[in-house]
């Protein structure tokens, strides 16, 4: 039994641990960002972890890498060139037959065999499905701190990394170091950063590296992909309008009046998380921590509350209007506009205000 | 076939409430679930054994109050209930969290049987990271199966298992191998109501009960604080903005209070008339 152990150690001590980094990590160096590629194509989240991979790079006076794994020929080399528009100095690039399919296994042993030869300090992946896969076996076998869905990075006096991300569903935030092991493993949600402007003609050094990988040996056999169909994919994470529903809409069938404005806008409709648990929208449709994290130039929240997991979803929102009942909602903390009335009795007006106003604006502008 | 569930007991986090000044979770009062996600894991579970016969072992790692979440386990009709409890897994991040539940596990299998298939949900309600099952299939060398909608197959004889799984813009239809890890996404399954004879059951059940020593854990340096790479610096809430929001007074005709708020989103941000006007026109 425990009851002889000491007692923990508190926080504080632990944090100034970090300091005593053991000789055999004292070669680590440089920022990574593992390129997402599934199927030729990059993950918009890729870009976004490079901008915040070329900040931390720079503070730290080292070099930014881009890490490409897939099948030859399968958009390995445009997401190379690519890395490097988006502020990569160098690229690490894998291509075996192998890693055409995301796959737990060949990509574990691919991302430490990169990880064991090159040694990175810092190494960024997307909060994707890959990404959180990926990363949880890697670090785990690294035996390496691993911080999921960080909302900010940065780099410390002593040039350790600091990540910051929600807890307790987005009720508070912590800073979460990584002791005395490297590299510094994070994960960052899809829209949470900003896509870095893109610097055409930008190049870089390409390190290419090949990893022992056979078929025979890998268990999970990829046997078909099901595309999702067209009208299912849901652009909501990357749409310029979004409106979404809470439980001030008192019932799923009011959800109609979120997506009937959506629909005059041209935008995507979501809800908060309580309708998602309530089943009055699928899991895809949710706003917040737990769900997509939004930019768009226009967010309206729909008797919404605004609680904390809702709003790291939604704070990259250029404009955010709250329309809810309650004057002292936490939503007003963090919306630019709002309207103290019923959302079920309102968005029928906004829908057709919206309406008259869109079409008369497009008529003008024909007239002229 | 045996099968392992790992659930996690959590606060609801729909009534946390962060104290506004010491800045620390109130917990006090706030009460504990399931947490969610694992829910769909157990279910899942409890089909394969109905169809396949074998067994549910559920497994948490928690205060000793934890053991009102396996009860609950045991309620829907888990056959076995093991909880891991030590004051040297207090601070686990989530590489120590693993090691321990994977050495239970390691356990459960030499007392019981090795699983065939150890589920977890895709990720709890208050750590939201999903590193502990891909951190366990690593640790114990399972085939890792993450983010799994549907179980479309089991072929015991063959140990072979077909899965669906989300994946960015589709679905991977995956065949894999036993001893494997999975973790379900949720709406995978409908949750059963608990039969009563379960329910009494759970009531009188005893609940497995190991420290570290007891699942096996032989070196604490590998849990706990001293087990975790991870150190949390500092807790804090998030900063308010400094301007609240604008409040556009509600008239007493719907029709009058949307338009003045059209005027001054617009007003506000003058090139979301035309982004508006592209948008609607689908372009």
């Amino acid at each position: 039994m425990s009851d002889t152990a000491p007692p923990a150690a508190p926080a504080p001590s632990r944090a100034a641990m970090k300091k005593e980094l053991p000789e055999r990590f004292k070669a680590y160096k440089n920022v990574w960002v593992m390129v997402e590629l599934e199927r030729g194509q990059a993950h918009p989240v890729s870009w976004e972890l490079m901008g915040e991979g070329r900040k931390l790079a720079d503070k730290l006076g080292v070099e930014l890498a881009a890490v490409v794994v897939g099948a030859p020929g399968a958009g390995t080399r445009e997401a190379v060139a690519e890395g490097f528009v988006y502020g990569a100095d160098l690229a690490y690039l894998v291509e075996n037959p192998i890693l055409a399919e995301y796959r737990n296994e060949p990509y574990t042993k691919t991302l430490t065999d990169l990880v064991d030869t090159y040694k990175p300090e810092i190494l960024l992946l997307g909060a994707t499905n890959l990404g959180r896969d990926l990363a949880g076996s890697v670090a785990t076998t690294l035996l390496t701190g691993l911080t999921a869905d960080c909302t900010e990075l940065a780099v410390d006096a002593d040039k350790s990394l600091a990540a910051t991300r929600p807890t307790f569903g987005g009720s508070l935030l912590c800073t979460i170091y990584t002791l005395n092991t490297r590299p510094q493993m994070a994960t960052i949600r899809p829209r949470v950063m900003p896509t870095p402007a893109r610097q055409d003609g930008r190049t870089g050094r390409v390190v290419e590296h090949a990893v022992d990988l056979k078929e025979e040996s890998i268990v999970t056999k990829v046997l078909s992909f099901l595309p999702d169909r067209a009208s299912h994919k849901l652009n909501l994470a990357f749409a310029d309008v979004v409106v979404a529903g809470g439980l001030g809409l008192q019932g799923a069938e009011n959800l109609q009046l979120v997506r009937a404005l959506a629909d005059v806008l041209g935008g995507e409709w979501g809800c908060s998380r309580p309708c998602v648990q309530k089943g009055w929208a699928p899991a895809e449709r949710q706003i917040g921590q737990t769900g997509k994290t939004i930019r768009p130039k226009l967010y309206i929240a729909a008797g919404i509350s605004g609680a904390i997991q809702h709003r790291v979803g939604v704070e990259g929102a250029d404009l955010i209007l709250a329309v809810n009942t309650d004057r002292n909602a936490p939503i007003l903390d963090f919306a630019h506009f709002a309207v103290a009335t019923d959302a079920i009795r309102f968005l029928p007006a906004l829908t057709e205000a919206f309406r008259a106003r869109i079409s008369a604006h497009t008529s003008d502008r024909l007239a002229g | 076939m045996h099968f392992v569930v790992c659930i996690k007991q959590v606060p609801d986090s729909a009534q946390i409430r962060v104290h506004p000044v010491t800045n620390t979770i109130m917990r006090q009062g706030v009460p504990t679930i399931i947490n969610p996600y694992d829910l769909f894991a157990l279910e899942t579970a409890l089909r394969l054994r109905d169809e396949q016969g074998g067994e549910v072992t559920v497994l948490t790692m928690g205060p000793p109050s934890a053991e009102d979440a396996l009860r609950k386990a045991l309620t829907f009709g888990a056959d076995r209930a093991v909880l891991l409890t030590d004051r040297f897994f207090a601070g686990s991040d989530t590489l120590a969290t693993s090691y321990a539940l994977a050495q239970a596990i390691r356990k459960i299998g030499e007392t019981w049987g090795a699983p065939d298939i150890v589920f977890a949900g895709k990720q709890t309600i208050d750590g939201d990271t999903a590193q502990v099952g891909p951190g366990i299939a690593r640790r114990l060398g399972l085939n890792q199966l993450t983010y799994i909608s549907k179980i479309a197959g089991l072929d015991a004889a063959a140990r072979t298992i077909d899965l669906e799984r989300r994946a960015e813009g589709g679905v991977q239809v995956l065949r894999s191998a036993l001893p494997c890890l999975v973790t379900m996404l949720e709406g995978s399954a409908e949750i059963r109501r608990g039969a009563f004879a379960d329910a009494l059951r759970a009531a009188r059940a005893e609940i497995v009960t190991w420290s570290a020593v007891a699942a096996g854990i032989e070196d604490p340096q590998k849990c706990g604080l001293r087990g975790s790479p991870t150190v949390v610096k500092r807790v804090f809430a998030p900063t308010p903005r400094a301007d609240k929001a604008k409040a556009i007074e509600p008239k007493p005709r719907a029709k009058e209070t949307a338009e003045d708020l059209i005027v001054a989103l617009f007003e506000a941000k003058p090139a979301l008339a035309d982004d508006l006007e592209r948008l609607a026109a689908g372009l």
